[in-house]
């Protein structure tokens, strides 16, 4: 869904709807919850009545026309200030909306409750009316109506839906991969599931709700930063107030329009303008990524972390280990080897066994393996493979475990295979020793598969400052030649999920913020512990309602791309702040020169632009003022780009761009726009 | 002109070269290591004993400024008391009035504060006793205070978390003991041999050249110029301060006392990074106010050797720079590097006439006082500075990609409300009391008042503004240097200057040491490679620019009406 989804800032539809709801915002109520464009809301009332009053005949505030143009242009600023917030709200809806229409009003087979028993009695019901508790039918073919958890059956089902992957994914009451999600749909097999979440309040509507204003709160952080603002605000307010006295000390008479614009102009309009629409692209980006978040202070906080769990399967190495090399013993015939080789994996299920098949590259029909039986793998023997119908029997399985069966049999065990055994298991390899008729003929060697580019994200995430450590049940050794292999910076080896658990509180203790990813019931209380607890989509419902983030990919890298969405949602507040607050050094520059040329005309010095007249130069700056928001709405939405080089080389980066740029920019700005209105004035 | 400028480079010279031991020496004194002056510790201990104070009980911010607030309070109470019935007291050879209710509430809030305002002249106003026991006092434990709450933050940026910001009492008395009284000696000592009066013997009556006879004012005044500039309080035994022969005789007199007032602010920085262990922290803070304090001494310098163009139109030549208000044994350069540092340290004492002080000088002079941070005042300077870091964490750590923190500690929304907080005080403290000012001038000049607003001011136009201007930046800053030519023995400017004083001294005093309490109490967060390094250049570079756009957006209206105007209309 992710990737068809456009990813233009402005579709024609959102921009309608964004236009409309920065007329509604308008309402004072709601403006209150921004104060710094509440006072621009007032400044833009303080006008109006100013012409009203000059069209009743008053003469000392400069003519109508002017006067009315400021008016408009303080409108303005307050809209564009809005559309900003709106578009954001907008594009964050769209896209959850997207994802959720697939699931309305789907018909749901309810299974009714008679009694304290479920009757199979199916009724087909719209899913708008299943509630919590309630159970329901899934047969091949049917859409899933509700999220919910399977509790009985097993089946594959295609998620594609939700997240783009078109490979079905198998499901399973019991387990940890017992949850399903409406809109997803069930290929093959049967299964009941009981309805987790009561209607409206799935994770997707939760989403919706924090991007809509109503149910929004701001974050830490984003409080702090108001605060601030406000206070600037506040600190040019005084300033405009008691230039009234002051201009009356140096017998200048000051226009309301002259005040108010001044005002306008030095409190920090851009970033306030912009402020929440910042917060909203930051959970937007995220649901991009597929990954819904149950707050905006989870996608903050993920720009805080410093310490990454991740799984090693599918994060770190591609799914499960393949086999890479076939060792025979001394004196056995190498085809020989790999043919039993392939011959006890031939019935083998699992990643390892088809692997064996892969490499021996044999014909798997060109066995006869009638009548043969298939002896499984337990944790008893540790050991697979099959008794032939002509009594020979194949075996592979750990080293020991044939070791033993072959001396039990008074047979010597090759040294040379013992050797490369030894050698495999160092070099992070599994070893599989391979027997038939209780003689070892050589060994396998099964290999993770480091994933291909993960090194230079572990690299990157090293210069961010993110140390990322690696959760695996293999053994220690196996653990740490991986480890280093993919670069990463510390592993839990044979892990058990309370390892997790208290590793998580070793860091936290040192003041560290933890990051995890994990989809079982007993990763739920690791997933609350940690600081960002990511479930998988596929996993169970305590483990997502223990986290704070669902992933709706069950992708374990993602955990990567959520620390970049929160840096990028930090950095962006903090370089719009930057840009808002030095833009106001060319605005003095041609504001209060304008002001009191007049009465003193040795102020013309100052200024520096050179602008036309003193309206004029009021006018330029609000309208670059004004037009300064539309202009960064799509730096607010995209996000300013991280790049790992380091906080103090980053720091002169963004103040090179954002401050000195925020400086220089308007006195360009300004003198453009003064120019295009000398042409009219 | 060469040997001028030698003169003030040798003096800067000197007082870094003195600065960085005392630093050391600081930094070991107060995290109880051994020092030479362990010899005090007897009699500190026998003033423990007498006011029942137990010198190793931790303290909380709260409780901290709980005890400096309570002990300030107190000698406010003394000090007003004092100066309402002086005349009647012993050690008043020349029979000195006593103070009105409103001058004697301002000048007791002046010193209590560090800030010494002087709305009255020494010697006519106070007497021997109000000048030792009240106003000499004052300026050793205001300094002491300062410094006693310097500390506070040491303790609270040193520890990973605590609640202890260590005892108030126990800071407080070592710093009088072993830092001021030690430093102060030896500072009187070298005056007394240059020929500042210590005697306690009335005006001496001499006859001048012209046969006139003439009175001088005298008295046991050594020790007050002193403490008055290590304690950087400023606050003259005489009326024309540092300018009075007395008070500053000689060359030597004069880069003693330039030195003596530098002397701890910048061994504060070097203590801080002892102390903390972080020395390179402290020589970026130290980098930082030094390029702030050149960035404003060099400019009025240069005009101050120029001399005044409107001197220069008349066909004057001025070889000797711009002297009016200016002493001849000092000079421009010597007098414009004095101006700069003691409005940029809070010291206020002057050695020249600031008011005479050419119009770029006076707005360099305004400016360092609204800065207030580039070394600053005795603890108090880098107690404003770290407001300033505050807020340059909290927009550069946004820039770096993480939510905002200082050596370890987030800051978060309270932090910011309380910085945001004592910025916007002074923003209103200045421009509503200037403002204040100038509505009652232009609007109610004729009021029937003890003096007329009409005429509060000696000069018109720019001037008069940058004079009322100056005034309340001045008692803002707790500097307390003036520029004169405001009558401001009255009623209103007691008053207005007055709260602007005591809200100007507590609320950066309180302010920082409230943030760093509350920092210290949160969990320790380790530096990683993506934390905002505050001991770097760059973020050096930031806190700079921060200053310089809060100082300059705030106060950019009030500065172009007032000394950049009258700048603009000479030149």
């Amino acid at each position: 869904m992710a990737k068809d989804q456009s990813n233009k800032l402005f579709e024609p539809a959102l921009v309608k709807e964004a236009l409309k709801q920065s007329f509604v915002k308008l309402n004072p109520r709601i403006m209150l919850r921004n104060p710094v464009m509440f006072t621009v809301e007032i400044g833009t009332a303080i006008m109006l009545a100013v012409c009203i009053w000059i069209a009743a005949g008053e003469k000392s505030q400069g003519h109508l026309g002017y006067n009315v143009a400021i008016f408009l242009i303080l409108l303005i600023t307050v809209l564009f200030a809005n559309f900003a917030e709106a578009i954001a709200e907008a594009r964050g809806k769209a896209q959850a909306n997207s994802l959720r229409k697939t699931r309305e009003e789907t018909p749901a087979k309810w299974i009714q409750a008679v009694g304290e028993m479920y009757v199979d009695e199916v009724k087909i019901v719209p899913s708008s009316q299943l509630k919590k508790g309630d159970i329901f039918l899934c047969e091949t073919g049917d859409m899933i109506p509700m999220d919910g958890e399977i509790i009985w059956g097993i089946a594959t089902i295609d998620e594609s839906a939700i997240t783009g992957e078109s490979a079905p994914v198998i499901r399973e009451s019991g387990g940890d991969k017992s949850s399903v999600t409406g809109g997803t749909k069930v290929l093959s097999d049967k299964i009941k599931v009981r309805v987790t979440t009561e209607p409206g309040e799935s994770f997707l509507d939760k989403m919706i709700a924090l991007v809509e204003g109503a149910s929004r709160q701001k974050t830490p952080n984003e409080i702090a930063l108001t605060i601030l603002l406000a206070s600037f605000t506040l600190i040019f307010l005084i300033v405009c107030v008691t230039l009234k006295p002051f201009a009356d000390y140096a017998n200048t008479p000051l226009t309301v329009a002259a005040l108010v614009s001044l005002y306008v102009c030095l409190i920090p309009t851009t970033i306030g303008g912009l402020l929440s629409a910042i917060g909203i692209a930051g959970m937007d980006r995220a649901l991009r990524a597929n990954v819904i978040t149950k707050s905006g202070k989870a996608v903050e906080t993920a720009g805080d972390l410093d310490v990454l769990l991740l799984d090693k399967t599918g994060t770190i190495t591609i799914g499960n280990r393949k086999a890479t090399n076939f060792y025979p013993a001394n004196g056995i015939d190498e085809k020989l080897f790999i043919e039993t080789s392939v011959l006890s994996s031939l019935a083998d299920e699992t990643p390892e066994g088809k692997s064996i098949v892969e490499l021996g590259k044999l014909n798997p029909s060109s066995f006869d393996t009638n009548n043969s039986t298939f002896i499984k793998f337990t944790a008893e023997t540790r050991s697979s493979g099959m008794d032939m119908a002509d009594g020979t029997k194949v075996r592979k399985g750990a080293f020991d475990s044939i070791r033993n069966m072959v001396v039990k049999a008074g047979n010597p065990f090759p040294a040379e295979t013992e050797e490369r055994v030894k050698i495999i298991a160092s070099n992070g390899g599994t070893p599989l020793v391979v027997s038939r008729n209780n003689k070892a003929l050589g060994v396998i060697e099964l290999q993770d598969i480091i994933k291909p580019g993960i090194q230079e994200r572990f690299e990157r995430l090293r210069k961010m400052g993110v140390k990322t450590v690696m959760v695996t049940g293999d053994n220690p050794l196996t653990a740490k030649f991986i480890a280093e292999k993919a670069g990463v910076d510390d592993y839990i080896a044979e892990a058990k999920p309370e390892d997790k658990m208290n590793y998580i509180k070793k860091e936290q203790q040192s003041g560290k913020l933890v990051a995890m990813m994990g989809d079982g019931t007993n990763d739920a209380p690791a997933l609350a512990q940690a600081d960002v607890g990511v479930a998988m989509n596929s996993g169970t419902a305590a483990a997502k309602e223990a986290g704070n983030m669902v992933d709706l990919d069950n992708d374990p890298t993602k955990l990567i791309e959520i620390v970049e969405i929160g840096k990028q949602l930090l950095m962006t507040r903090g370089t719009l702040t930057t840009f808002s607050i030095a833009n106001d050094v060319a605005k003095y520059f041609a504001i209060v020169p304008a002001l009191f040329i007049v009465s003193i005309p040795g102020l013309q010095s100052l200024n520096v632009m050179y602008l036309k007249s003193a309206e004029s130069a009021i006018l330029s700056a609000v309208i670059f003022n004004a037009i300064i928001i539309p202009i960064l709405i799509p730096l607010a939405l995209r996000g300013v780009a991280y790049k790992p080089i380091g906080a103090s080389a980053l720091l002169r980066r963004n103040l090179l761009i954002y401050g000195l740029g925020g400086i220089i920019a308007p006195f360009i700005g300004i003198k453009l726009i003064d120019m295009l209105l000398s042409l009219f004035m | 002109m060469n040997t001028e400028l030698t003169g003030i480079i040798i003096s800067f010279i000197l007082t870094v070269l003195l600065a960085y031991p005392l630093g050391k020496y600081v930094a070991k004194l107060y995290s109880g290591q051994k020092t030479w002056l362990d010899f005090m510790k007897p009699i500190e201990r026998f003033m423990y004993k007498l006011a029942g104070i137990n010198p190793g009980q931790a303290m909380n911010w709260k409780e901290f400024l709980k005890a400096m607030l309570t002990i300030n309070m107190l000698w406010f109470v003394y000090a007003f008391v004092m100066f309402l019935y002086q005349a009647h007291l012993p050690l008043n050879p020349d029979g000195n009035p006593n103070m009105t209710a409103d001058l004697s509430f301002n000048t007791a809030i002046s010193f209590v504060v560090n800030c010494n305002l002087q709305d009255y002249s020494g010697e006519s106003g106070v007497t021997y006793l109000t000048q030792l026991f009240v106003i000499t006092f004052l300026q050793f434990v205001s300094a002491a205070t300062g410094i006693a709450c310097l500390i506070a933050l040491f303790n609270g940026l040193k520890e990973k978390t605590t609640n202890n910001l260590g005892n108030f009492w126990q800071i407080f008395t070592v710093t009088i003991t072993r830092l001021l009284l030690p430093l102060c000696i030896v500072v009187a000592v070298l005056l007394v041999f240059n020929g500042s009066p210590a005697s306690f013997d009335g005006k001496d009556t001499i006859t001048t050249l012209q046969g006139d006879t003439m009175q001088v004012s005298r008295g046991p005044a050594a020790g007050m110029i002193a403490i008055k500039h290590i304690g950087t309080n400023g606050g003259g035994w005489f009326g024309a301060n540092s300018a009075h022969p007395l008070e500053n005789p000689n060359y030597f007199t004069n880069m003693l006392e330039v030195i003596g007032q530098c002397l701890i602010p910048i061994a504060m920085i070097f203590a801080l990074g002892f102390y903390i262990k972080r020395k390179k922290f402290a020589y970026v803070i130290f980098g930082v106010m030094t390029l702030g304090v050149l960035l404003l001494m060099i400019p009025t310098i240069i005009t101050e050797i120029h001399g005044n163009p409107l001197i220069a139109k008349m066909g004057v030549t001025q070889l000797t720079g711009a002297m009016e208000g200016k002493e001849v044994r000092f000079g421009p350069a010597a007098s414009g590097y004095w101006s700069i540092l003691t409005t940029a340290i809070s010291t206020g004492s002057v050695n020249s006439m600031h008011d005479s002080s050419m119009a770029l000088s006076g707005l360099m002079q305004m400016l360092a006082m609204l800065v207030n941070g580039f070394y600053g005042g005795c603890g108090v300077g880098i107690l404003n500075y770290f407001i300033y870091i505050i807020i340059a964490v909290f927009i550069s750590g946004l820039m770096v990609g993480r939510t905002p923190e200082f050596l370890g500690h987030k800051v978060e929304a309270r932090e910011v409300k309380i910085a945001a907080l004592v910025t916007l005080l002074s923003a209103f403290i200045i421009k509503g009391g200037t403002a204040l000012a100038a509505y009652y001038f232009v609007n109610h000049g004729n009021a029937d008042w003890a003096v007329k607003p009409g005429a509060w001011l000696n000069n018109p136009g720019y001037h008069g503004f940058s004079e009322i201007l100056y005034q309340y930046t001045s008692s803002n800053a707790n500097n307390g240097s003036g520029f004169e030519g405001v009558a401001d023995n009255n009623p209103f400017w007691n008053i207005t200057t007055g709260f602007a004083m005591i809200l100007g001294r507590f609320l950066p005093i309180i302010g920082p040491i409230a943030i760093v309490g509350l920092m210290a109490n949160k969990k320790y967060v380790p530096e990683s490679a993506g934390t905002l390094k505050v001991d770097s250049i760059t973020f050096g570079m930031m806190t700079f620019a921060v200053i310089i756009i809060v100082t300059a957006l705030s106060y950019f209206p009030p500065l172009v009406l007032g000394p950049i105007a009258e700048y603009f209309s000479i030149h």
